[in-house]
């Protein structure tokens, strides 16, 4: 089993790996997670999101989906600034009421994909990691949904803490995922239950977009999300993949 | 002077231009939209949308024309986040000319990727810095296809210009040296269609040309 991260220690950048208590560098320092800095654990490169891939959030939802039963994967686009490592730290507007967390499975593409069928779609798969998505509903405007002043915010996109090798996952599709605010169990759901699978997904996107290595989809979140305020530990983790842990933090950090 | 800024992300803009907004008429009210817009609607147009100068933009099969968005791009020089209205020109290292290709498509409320994140729907160049241009909101706008000019327009009509979009921008994400920030599309954007050359012009910066190439489908 092979988990991957990247880290900044001792004034550097480096590449690690899981190991018992923390993780070993690649130069052989063995570290505690707590000593380091944790960076999404790839270089990212183009971040498509999916919009209501979970039947039971696509009923969560409905009452705001003013457009009825789609015919295609509901996909947006996410810049870097968004990008936030394992035990990051998210920024809460003051005067939003409802920000919510995503928990989401997160597919890295490793092999520039174009046109790529179903059936050979899952070759293009380098790993997976965990992602957590926020979302300010406040902002959401009804042109260009999702708006990227609700969800293109600075650092409302945790990824981490590994790469894990998509050997090392037979099969993404029975995955649990799981959120807890402050220990306490809010969102539950099971990759099984996805709308449109990794598959589909590389499929849909490839027959018009190349992907590239380093290329992350997130492949949406399941029922559950609540809002979260300042000071709130959210961990959102997935068997097998990883536990990624984000804390809100209010305007006043950032002078605002 | 031309420099060319390893490139970040680039942002289109979208209805930034009161005419566009305006040939919306009173479908900006109704559903789906319910409300006109109230911060600034952004788009992101990722790399592998990203062409050159000369290079080929491609028609997609089943296609017959694309939607031609010509627009300026504000190239950032310094990371700028929460800056003010009157000092936000200062991040900008330059300008450059985007064409913001789009199969056309009637509706703002979720329009698919398919529609505007295709390979090669965007094309960018040349950068010019910014002190060689002057004021970014007085600049007209021309687009030729097959040496005939089919469309005027220009950034003096915008809703927020230059300096304001990028202030409120920047109230909700940082953007970084090399994000381009588009400051948007004219209402009537022209089509164009494979086997074409699509020209735009833009006073101070110069001239994107590029071919419009069917897709080729492999058998």
């Amino acid at each position: 089993m092979k988990r991957g991260a990247r880290v900044a220690f001792g004034g550097a950048i480096h590449e690690a790996l899981e190991h018992v208590g923390g993780v070993r560098l690649a130069d052989g320092r063995v570290l505690a997670e707590e000593q380091l800095v944790w960076l999404p654990p790839f270089e990212v490169g183009t971040i498509v999101a999916l919009g209501i891939n979970y039947v039971d959030h696509a009923k969560e939802l409905a009452k705001e989906l003013t457009i009825g039963s789609k015919d295609e994967p509901l996909a947006f686009l996410k810049a870097p600034n968004t990008l936030v490592g394992h035990r990051g730290f998210t920024r809460r507007p003051a005067d939003a009421t409802f920000m919510h967390y995503e928990c989401e499975l997160a597919v890295v593409i490793g092999k520039t994909a174009k046109k790529v069928a179903r059936g050979d779609a899952m070759r293009f798969v380098a790993g997976y990691t965990v992602a957590n998505d926020y979302a300010v509903r406040d902002y959401l405007e009804n042109w260009y949904r999702p708006n990227l002043r609700s969800k293109n915010r600075d650092g409302c996109t945790a990824l981490g803490p590994w790469l894990v090798d998509a050997a090392d996952v037979p099969d993404p599709h029975a995955l649990e995922l799981r959120t807890l605010v402050n220990g306490k169990l809010t969102q539950r759901g099971n990759t099984r239950d996805l709308i449109n699978d990794v598959p589909a997904l590389i499929e849909y996107l490839s027959s018009f977009m190349t992907l590239a290595p380093g290329d992350v989809i997130l492949t949406g979140t399941p029922e559950g999300v609540i809002n979260v305020m300042p000071g709130d530990e959210v961990v959102t983790e997935i068997d097998g993949i990883g536990r990624l842990v984000n804390t809100i933090v209010g305007d006043a950090l950032f002078d605002r | 002077m031309h420099s060319t800024p390893s490139r970040g992300t680039v942002y289109g803009t979208l209805l930034n231009h009161r005419d566009a907004l305006a040939a919306l008429g009173a479908a900006v009210h109704a559903p789906p939209y319910n409300a006109p817009p109230t911060a600034p609607v952004l788009y992101i147009k990722p790399r592998n949308t990203w062409v050159g100068a000369g290079e080929a933009v491609v028609v997609p099969a089943g296609v017959d024309e694309l939607e031609i968005g010509a627009t300026l791009g504000l190239v950032i020089g310094r990371t700028a986040c929460r800056v003010r209205e009157a000092e936000a020109l200062s991040f900008v290292a330059g300008y450059v000319i985007v064409n913001d290709v789009s199969i056309p498509h009637a509706s703002f409320y979720r329009p698919s990727l398919r529609f505007k994140a295709r390979d090669t729907f965007c094309a960018i160049g040349p950068v010019v810095r910014r002190d060689a241009v002057g004021s970014p909101d007085a600049l007209g706008i021309s687009v030729a296809i097959d040496g005939e000019i089919v469309h005027r327009c220009g950034t003096a009509g915008l809703i927020r210009p230059a300096a304001r979009l990028l202030a409120e921008v920047s109230e909700f994400m940082t953007l970084s040296p090399g994000d381009v920030l588009s400051v948007g599309v004219a209402a009537g954007a022209p089509r164009a269609r494979a086997g074409q050359r699509v020209s735009i012009k833009i006073d101070a910066l110069g001239r994107l040309e590029n071919p419009l190439v069917a897709e080729q489908v492999s058998t």
